[in-house]
C-alpha cells in the first residue's frame, strides 16, 4: 500500500541532448530505466515510492524532440512538444482541430504548459488500486482489486476487460486514432512507424503496459497525415467536475459528408476500455447512410452492443451511446 | 546499488535566473524545482501543496509561463528564467495584483495566493483585459478552499484595470457586502 510521501527517492539521472544519445542511454541501462518527459505522470509514481527506477533519462534538453512542422503529407509533432503548443498551433487548429480541442481540455493551464503530447499518450492508467500500489495483475500480482465484489469501479471499463479492468486516461489518444496518426518509435538502430490504433494495447496483449513501448524504445514524434485534414470533427469529454478532471468517457469523431450522406467516418472512444477504442462496427454501420437522426440513433445502439458493465459503472453504457449519437449528428465540436 | 532516499546523492551544479538574478547553485538531481527554491535558495513564498499537480499552489513562472514547480526537476531548469512570488513587488511597492488581493480580501488563509498571483500575472501579460470567463479558465488549476473564488476574480479584474492605467476602485458592495 502506498504511503504518500513528498520526496523523490534518489536515482541516477541522465540528460541527453540528442535522440541518438537518448537511445544509447536507453540501450545501455536496460529494463530499470525510466523515460521522463513532462513529469506529470512520472513524479506521481516516484513520490509515492511505487515505481522506483534506478536510472532516469530526462528529455527536456533534446531539442529535436520538440516542435511542430509541416510535412508533404500533414504535420509532424515532436513527442516533447507541450500540450499548450499543440492546442494553439495554427496549422493544427486549421486542419486538425480535433486534436487541438482535446489537447486544450487536458487538465489545467499549468499542466498543459509542462505536459507533452508524447507523455499524454504514454501515461499510465488512473486505476486507484494499481496507482495505490496494490499488487494487482497489472503490477505483477494475480488479482484485480477493481473487479472484486466490494470494489469501487465506477471509473473502470465496459469493454476489453482481460483480468485488468483499468481504462486509458488520455484525451489526445482517441483523437490521434481518429486522425489516423502514425507514432514514430525508435530504438538503437531501428525505427518503427506504428498506426496510433496499434500503439495502445490491452491487458490481453501485455497486462503491464498501456502501449507497445518496451524498455529501450523512445517515442520520438507523431505524424498526422493529411487524410482527414479539414474534415468535420467532433470531440466531447465528460468529467465529474466542470472545471477539469480526467475524462469519465470521451468521444472523438472525424467524418466526411457528401450530398447529405456520410461517406467516411472514424469514431473513437476512451475511458471505456483499457485502450482508446475505435468503434469499427459503428463506422461500418453509418458509412453511406444519410446524415440523420435515425443514423445517429442507430450508431449509438451499435456502439454499446458488446458492452459489459461492472457493479458501479453501468452509467457508462447510456453515456457512450448518447455521446456517439451526438457525434454522429454532425454538428461541429 | 540499492536506491535509498537516505543515500547522499552527488550534487549537480546548474545556473538559472531567479527573479531576474543569475544564480549558480548545486543540488541533488532528484530534487524538484520547488525543493530547490525553498531549501537551496531560501525562497519559501512558493508553497508545497498536493505534490501531484492537483492544487496549483506551487505554481511559478518559467520563461513567463505558469508551471507547477513540484513537478519539474530543478536540473531541468538550467538556463531558464524562473519568477516566484518574491519577485513580484518592486521594493516596498506591491505589484497591482498583490495590492488588489490585499484590498479585496482575495487572500484568506493565503496558502494558494502565491500560485494564484503568478498565474494571474502571466494571464494579464498575455491579455490585459480578460473576461471573467478567461480569468476562470486561466486560474482553473489553482485551488482555493477559503474564498469561493469570487473575490479572487474581482481582484484580478481590479488589478487589470490598474495595470491598464485606469483609476478603478473596488465597488462598495465588493468591500462591504450588500447593504
Amino acid at each position: 500500500m502506498a504511503v504518500i510521501r513528498d520526496m523523490i527517492p534518489a536515482f541516477e539521472l541522465f540528460q541527453p541532448t540528442s535522440v541518438d544519445d537518448a537511445l544509447s542511454l536507453l540501450a545501455q541501462h536496460g529494463d530499470d530505466t525510466w523515460v521522463l518527459a513532462g513529469g506529470l505522470d512520472s513524479f506521481d509514481w516516484f513520490k509515492d515510492r511505487i515505481k522506483r527506477p534506478k536510472v532516469v533519462v530526462e528529455l527536456s534538453g533534446v531539442e529535436e524532440l520538440k516542435g511542430i512542422r509541416s510535412t508533404e503529407d500533414g504535420v509532424e509533432i515532436g513527442a516533447m512538444t507541450t500540450l499548450t503548443e499543440v492546442a494553439t498551433n495554427s496549422e493544427i487548429l486549421a486542419n486538425y482541430g480535433l486534436l487541438a480541442k482535446a489537447a486544450s481540455q487536458v487538465a489545467t493551464p499549468q499542466i498543459r504548459n509542462q505536459g507533452t503530447l508524447g507523455g499524454n499518450v504514454s501515461q499510465d492508467t488512473r486505476c486507484w488500486y494499481y496507482r495505490g500500489g496494490w499488487p494487482c495483475y497489472r503490477a505483477g500480482g494475480n488479482i484485480c482489486y477493481a473487479s472484486a465484489p466490494q470494489a469501487m469501479n465506477r471509473e473502470h471499463c465496459i469493454f476489453g476487460a482481460d483480468r485488468c479492468v483499468a481504462v486509458n486516461p488520455s484525451d489526445t489518444a482517441p483523437t490521434l486514432i481518429a486522425l489516423d496518426a502514425k507514432m514514430i518509435v525508435k530504438r538503437a538502430n531501428r525505427e518503427r512507424v506504428i498506426d496510433a490504433e496499434d500503439f495502445f494495447i490491452g491487458p490481453g496483449t501485455d497486462i503491464t503496459r498501456m502501449t507497445v513501448l518496451r524498455p529501450g524504445d523512445l517515442l520520438t514524434s507523431i505524424r498526422i497525415p493529411a487524410t482527414w485534414a479539414g474534415a468535420s470533427f467532433y470531440w466531447e469529454k465528460v468529467e465529474d467536475r466542470k472545471s477539469w478532471d480526467f475524462a469519465l468517457v470521451s468521444v472523438a469523431r472525424a467524418m466526411r459528408v457528401s450530398n447529405g450522406s456520410i461517406t467516411e467516418a472514424r469514431v473513437v472512444v476512451n475511458g471505456v476500455a483499457p485502450y482508446p477504442m475505435r468503434l469499427d462496427a459503428v463506422e461500418a454501420a453509418v458509412r453511406g447512410r444519410p446524415l440523420s437522426e435515425e443514423t445517429a440513433q442507430m450508431g449509438g445502439e451499435v456502439a454499446i452492443r458488446r458492452a459489459k458493465a461492472l457493479r458501479h459503472n453501468d452509467y457508462k453504457l447510456p453515456l457512450i451511446r448518447n455521446l456517439v449519437r451526438r457525434a454522429l449528428r454532425g454538428r461541429p465540436a | 546499488m540499492e536506491n535509498s532516499p537516505n543515500r547522499p546523492a552527488g550534487k549537480v551544479p546548474i545556473s538559472l535566473i531567479v527573479n531576474g538574478e543569475h544564480t549558480e547553485i548545486a543540488f541533488a538531481p532528484h530534487k524538484t524545482l520547488l525543493e530547490v527554491l525553498r531549501e537551496d535558495l531560501g525562497l519559501t513564498g512558493t508553497k508545497h501543496g498536493c505534490e501531484l499537480g492537483e492544487c496549483g499552489t506551487c505554481a511559478v513562472l518559467m520563461d513567463g509561463q505558469p508551471v507547477l514547480s513540484c513537478l519539474v526537476l530543478g536540473v531541468a531548469c538550467s538556463g531558464r528564467s524562473i519568477s516566484t512570488v518574491e519577485g513580484m513587488a518592486d521594493g516596498p511597492t506591491l505589484h497591482p495584483l498583490q495590492k488588489a488581493f490585499a484590498d479585496l480580501g482575495a487572500a484568506q488563509c493565503g496558502y494558494c495566493t502565491p500560485g494564484l498571483l503568478l498565474t494571474a500575472e502571466a494571464l494579464l501579460l498575455d491579455n490585459p483585459s480578460p473576461t471573467r470567463q478567461a480569468i476562470k479558465e486561466a486560474l482553473a488549476g489553482n485551488l482555493c478552499r477559503c474564498t469561493g473564488y469570487i473575490k479572487i476574480y474581482e481582484a484580478v479584474e481590479l488589478a487589470a484595470a490598474w495595470m491598464r492605467g485606469e483609476s478603478a476602485e473596488p465597488a462598495r458592495e465588493i468591500l462591504y457586502g450588500q447593504r
